[in-house]
C-alpha cells in the first residue's frame, strides 16, 4: 500500500504547530498503525529530519500510553481498538490519513503527538483508591461479593487511562474516565466506607483540572477502547449528588 | 570473551533452622526504625510496576520519604499491566490438596532446581497475603456465583491455585498498586517523577546513595540523593528486539548498577513463552502473548505429516498430532513453558509447522467449543480471542489460533541476598529485575506473585533493617559529579557519531543474532559465534549510529540509542554465561546436554549453583558461584510425562 499522511508537527508547547504531509510507500496490510509510523520515522532519522514523536509502550492495547486522533476519530475508526492494535488492513491503498494529538486544554501538547495527561493521575490522587495499607487486610474470603457486582466492577475497572474519551468529547470532559473508577469501587463492598467522599473529591478535582462537563453526547464510550459503559456516569452523578447534599 | 573465577558466595543471609520458620525469624531479627526517624530517611524507587509500585506505596505508608521514578507518562503504564493469566497463591480455597509446601515444591521443581529453597518458601508463604491485600484494595478478581473467588489451573501445577481477573489480571493488580501509590503521592510521602529515565547509580563510600536521571521532556540531567536505592526496573527480554515486553523495557538501570559493582546473576536464563502470535513480517516491532490460560481448554497440534499444507479444518483427526498430549500424558497441554516451547520448535524443525514460514503450531478450541458451547468459551477467553482477531485478521472461533514461542521473561537479573539487597550495600533489587525466585524457569502466574511479594511484604521489612543504621549523612560531591560526567559523556558520544544507521536497525540485528545463537537452543558453536559477532556489531554501532535531534529536548532516538548500547554489553555477558553453563536447565537448553528423549539434561554435580558475574574495569568479568543446596525438595530429573 502507498499512503499519504498528514501529521501534526509541533516542536514544543510554545510552538503553534502545523500539519505536515508525508508519503509512505510499500506499507504491508499486516502492519500495525504504529509500525507504519516506525517505518516513516526510520526514514526521517536517516534523512536528518526530526522523527514524529508519539507515545507508545506495550503495543498490545493495555498500557494506555498510545493515542492519536486518526481521520478525526480518537484511536481511529476501528471499534474498541487502541491505536497500537489498529492494523493497516483497515485502510485503502492510496488513502490520505490525518493524524493529530489528543486535543483538550487539560492535555497540553508536549511534542508532536505526545500530550501531558498527568491531570488523570491527580484525579486518582483525589480519591480513586481504597485506603488499605499493606498488611492490614482480612482474609480474602471474609467478604463474599456477588458475581454480578464483581463482573460489573471489573467492566468499569478495565479503563486504561488513555484519554480517548476526553479527546472525543465536544466538551473535553473527563467524565467517563472519572466515572469508571468511581463505579468500579462503588460496586464493591471494599469501596463503601469512602464511597461518597471519593466521588466528591474526584469530581471536584476533575473540574479543577479544567475538563468540561458531561452533556450525555456519548462520543466517549463510542471511542473507548475498552467499551466503558456510559451508565457509569450516572453512577458517578448519583454518588456525587448524595455526597454534595 | 574471557573470565576469571572468583571466590564463592557462601552467605546469602537466609536464617538457619526449619524452612517454615525462616521468614518469621528474619522479620523478628530485622531492626525497626522508629516512626519519627522514618521521615528523615530518603528512599529512591526506580520503576512503578507491580514490584516498584507496591514498594513505593508501602514505604510511603510506613512513613519513609520516597521518590519514585518511571520512564512512562504515568506510573500506571508499567508493563506488569500486560500480564494476562493470573496470580498464584497457596490459599487452597478449592480443597484440592494445595498448600504452601506444594506451591514451594512446584516452584522449585518448575525452576529446574536452580532457585534458592529459602526464598521460594517465603514467596509461597507470602502469596496468601497478596490475595488478601489485593481484594481489600478492590481488585475485581473473578468470582463464582456464591460470591467466593474463582481459580484456574496453570502450567506446571496439578492444583487450581491461580486467581485471575478475566485476561487482565496484571492490569487489575497493577491498578491496585498504582492507586495505593497515588494515595501516598497525595499524602505527600511519595514524590513522583514521570518521564524520567535512570542513567546511573551514585555510589559513595561503598553505599548506593542516589541516581542520575534524565528528564525525558527537557533533556535535563538531574541528580537525586537518598539513603537507599531500590531498582524495580523489570526484565531485559528486549535484548532480543522481538519479545512480548513493552517497547520501552530495557536493561539500562540494572546494567549501569552492574557496572557500579552489583553482581549480575544467571543472565542466560531466558523464558521463551510457548503461546505467542507468530511473526508476520520484517517490520514487526513486538510480539503479543496469548495467555497460557488458553492451554486449559485449547489443544495444541500440528499435522502428522511434514509439508501438509491443507487448511486445518480439512485435516482429519487421525492425521493430526496432538504432540503435547502424546509426549506428556500426565500434564498434556499444561506442561511448563520451557517444555512446551521446545516441543513447538522441534515439530517446526521437522517441517510440520503451520502458517507463513512454517513457524507456528495450532492452538485449537474446536473441542472446547463443542464441549462447553461457544458462550462459555467466550466468557472465559473472549477478550483474548478478540485480541487475536484484531492482530491476525482471523477468527479463532472458526479456525484454530496459530502460535509460536517468543521471548517473554528473564529469570536472570541482579544478584540479591535473602534481604533482596544486591552486592552494593543500600542497593535493593525487586521483581523481575532481580534473579531470586524462579531458578531456570518461571511457572506461569508466578511473576505477579513475586513482584507483589517483594514490594508489599518483603522489601519493606528488610529495607528497614538496613535503614535503621541511617541516615547516612552527606553524599560526597565527587561521587555525584563523577556519575553525572559519565552520563553526559555517554550522551555526547552517542550524539556525535552521526553515522548512517538508526539505533533500531542495530537493535534488530542484535536481536536476531541473540535469537539465532542464544535463543531456544544453544550450542558451544552458536555461542562462540555470537561472542565473536557481538563486539563487531557494537564497534559498528559506536562508529555508525545516527541519532537525530539534540540532547536537550524530547528525543526518542537518543533514548533508544542509550538503551541499545547497554543491550550490546548485556548480550555479551548472556552468551558468556550460556557458554560456561554446559548443562541444560529450564529455559537454558544446551543441545549438547540432552537425554535420549531430547529432554533437558541437568548436570547437578557441576552446575547446582547460581552464576553471579562481577563487572571489572578491565572488561574481564569475574564469576562467583553461589552453591545451591536442597534440603526439602529432593533434586530429580523433572518429568511431566
Amino acid at each position: 500500500m502507498n499512503l499519504v499522511l498528514k501529521i501534526w508537527r509541533q516542536s514544543g508547547p510554545s510552538d503553534s504547530g502545523r500539519m505536515v504531509k508525508y508519503h509512505v510507500k510499500d506499507v504491508s496490510p499486516d502492519m500495525s498503525f504504529l509500525e507504519m509510523l516506525d517505518v516513516l520515522n526510520e526514514r526521517l532519522i536517516l534523512e536528518g529530519d526530526d522523527p514524529v514523536a508519539f507515545d507508545h509502550d506495550c503495543r498490545e492495547g493495555i498500557c494506555g500510553m498510545c493515542g492519536m486522533v486518526i481521520n478525526g476519530v480518537a484511536h481511529g475508526e476501528q471499534v474498541a481498538t487502541t491505536t497500537c492494535q489498529l492494523h493497516m488492513r483497515h485502510f485503502e491503498d492510496g488513502a490520505t490519513i490525518t493524524i493529530e494529538p489528543w486535543r483538550a486544554a487539560p492535555f497540553p501538547v508536549v511534542k508532536d503527538l505526545v500530550v501531558d495527561r498527568s491531570a488523570f493521575d491527580r484525579i486518582i490522587q483525589a480519591g480513586g483508591f481504597v485506603s488499605v495499607p499493606a498488611g492490614s487486610a482480612p482474609d480474602a474470603h471474609s467478604i463474599p461479593v456477588r458475581k454480578e457486582d464483581a463482573d460489573s466492577a471489573f467492566d468499569a475497572a478495565t479503563c486504561i487511562g488513555c484519554g480517548a474519551c476526553v479527546a472525543a468529547c465536544p466538551n473535553g470532559s473527563a467524565s467517563l474516565f472519572t466515572a469508571a473508577k468511581i463505579t468500579h469501587l462503588s460496586l464493591l463492598p471494599q469501596g463503601q466506607p469512602e464511597r461518597l467522599s471519593r466521588a466528591k473529591a474526584m469530581v471536584e478535582q476533575m473540574d479543577a483540572e479544567g475538563f468540561g462537563g458531561c452533556t450525555n453526547t456519548g462520543e466517549c464510550t463510542a471511542v473507548c477502547p475498552k467499551g466503558i459503559p456510559l451508565d457509569t456516569i450516572a453512577q458517578m452523578n448519583s454518588d456525587y449528588l448524595k455526597a454534595a447534599k | 570473551m574471557n573470565y576469571i573465577e572468583g571466590p564463592e558466595i557462601r552467605d546469602t543471609k537466609a536464617p538457619e533452622g526449619p524452612i517454615e520458620e525462616r521468614w518469621e525469624k528474619r522479620k523478628f531479627s530485622a531492626k525497626l526504625v522508629n516512626p519519627a526517624n522514618k521521615r528523615k530517611l530518603d528512599v529512591i524507587v526506580v520503576g512503578t510496576g507491580l514490584a516498584g509500585g507496591s514498594a513505593a506505596a508501602t514505604l510511603g505508608e510506613l512513613g519513609y520519604n520516597v521518590k519514585s521514578f518511571c520512564y512512562q507518562d504515568t506510573p500506571r503504564r508499567a508493563h506488569s499491566i500486560a500480564a494476562q493469566g493470573g496470580i498464584n497463591a497457596a490459599k487452597n480455597y478449592r480443597g484440592d490438596g494445595d498448600s504452601i509446601h506444594r506451591l514451594f515444591y512446584d516452584t522449585v521443581k518448575g525452576g529446574d532446581f536452580r532457585a534458592r529453597e529459602s526464598n521460594v518458601y517465603r514467596l509461597a508463604q507470602v502469596s496468601v497475603n497478596i490475595i488478601d491485600q489485593a481484594v481489600a484494595q478492590g481488585v475485581p478478581f473473578a468470582r463464582e456465583y456464591g460470591g467466593l473467588l474463582d481459580t484456574r489451573s496453570f502450567g506446571g501445577a496439578q492444583v487450581s491455585r491461580t486467581f485471575y481477573a478475566r485476561g487482565q489480571t496484571g492490569q487489575q493488580l497493577l491498578l491496585g498498586a498504582y492507586q495505593a501509590l497515588e494515595r501516598q503521592i497525595a499524602a505527600g510521602t511519595v514524590t513522583m517523577h514521570t518521564r524520567h529515565e535512570m542513567l546511573d547509580l551514585i555510589v559513595d563510600d561503598g553505599r548506593a546513595r542516589g541516581v542520575i536521571v534524565r528528564d525525558m521532556v527537557t533533556g535535563e540531567i538531574e541528580r537525586h540523593l537518598a539513603d537507599a536505592v531500590v531498582l524495580a526496573t523489570g526484565g531485559y527480554g528486549n535484548v532480543f528486539f522481538l519479545s512480548t515486553n513493552a517497547k520501552g523495557c530495557n536493561t539500562t538501570a540494572i546494567w549501569r548498577a552492574h557496572e557500579r559493582g552489583a553482581y549480575f546473576a544467571n543472565p542466560c536464563y531466558t523464558q521463551i513463552h510457548p503461546t505467542c502470535i507468530p511473526v508476520s513480517g520484517e517490520y514487526q516491532s513486538k510480539l503479543t502473548l496469548m495467555s497460557e490460560s488458553l492451554r486449559n481448554d485449547g489443544r495444541v497440534w500440528v499435522p502428522l505429516a511434514a509439508g501438509d499444507s491443507r487448511a486445518p479444518g480439512d485435516i482429519p483427526e487421525e492425521e493430526r498430532d496432538y504432540y503435547l498430549e502424546r509426549i506428556y500424558p500426565a500434564f498434556g497441554n499444561l506442561v511448563p513453558r520451557d517444555i512446551a516451547s521446545r516441543a513447538a520448535k522441534n515439530v517446526c524443525d521437522e517441517g510440520r509447522g503451520v502458517g507463513p514460514g512454517g513457524l507456528g503450531v495450532y492452538l485449537d478450541f474446536r473441542d472446547a467449543i463443542s464441549r462447553l458451547g461457544k458462550d462459555a468459551v467466550e466468557k472465559k477467553y473472549g477478550n483474548l480471542f478478540e485480541m487475536y482477531e484484531r492482530i491476525t485478521g482471523e477468527n479463532p472461533y472458526d479456525v484454530p489460533m496459530r502460535i509460536y514461542p517468543a521471548v517473554h521473561y528473564t529469570m536472570g537479573g541482579l544478584w540479591v541476598d535473602y534481604d533482596l539487597q544486591s552486592t552494593i550495600p543500600g542497593l535493593f533489587v525487586i521483581g523481575e529485575a532481580n534473579f531470586s525466585d524462579h531458578g531456570a524457569n518461571r511457572l506461569g502466574a508466578s511473576a505477579l506473585m513475586q513482584g507483589l511479594a517483594d514490594g508489599y511484604f518483603v522489601l519493606p521489612t528488610t529495607l528497614g533493617d538496613y535503614l535503621a543504621a541511617g541516615p547516612f549523612g552527606e553524599v560526597s560531591e565527587q561521587a555525584v559529579a563523577e556519575a553525572e560526567i559519565k552520563v553526559r559523556t555517554k550522551i555526547d558520544r552517542l550524539m556525535s557519531v552521526n553515522g548512517t544507521r538508526t539505533p533500531d536497525s542495530f537493535h534488530r540485528e542484535l536481536g536476531k543474532l541473540m535469537w539465532d545463537y542464544c535463543g531456544m537452543e544453544r550450542t558451544e558453536e552458536s555461542l562462540r559465534k555470537a561472542l565473536e559477532r557481538i563486539p563487531e556489531l557494537r564497534e559498528e554501532f559506536w562508529n555508525n549510529v545516527k541519532v537525530s535531534g539534540g540532547p536537550e529536548e524530547l528525543n526518542q532516538v537518543l533514548e533508544k540509542a542509550g538503551r541499545v548500547a547497554d543491550f550490546f554489553d548485556l548480550a555479551e555477558l548472556m552468551c558468556l554465561d550460556a557458554l560456561v553453563r554446559t548443562e541444560s536447565c529450564g529455559g537454558h537448553f544446551r543441545a549438547e546436554s540432552q537425554d535420549a528423549d531430547g529432554e533437558a539434561l541437568r548436570d547437578d554435580a557441576s552446575f547446582a549453583h547460581v552464576s553471579a558475574w562481577e563487572h571489572t574495569a578491565s572488561g574481564e568479568p569475574v564469576l562467583h558461584k553461589e552453591p545451591l543446596e536442597y534440603e526439602y525438595v529432593k533434586m530429580s530429573q523433572r518429568s511431566y510425562k
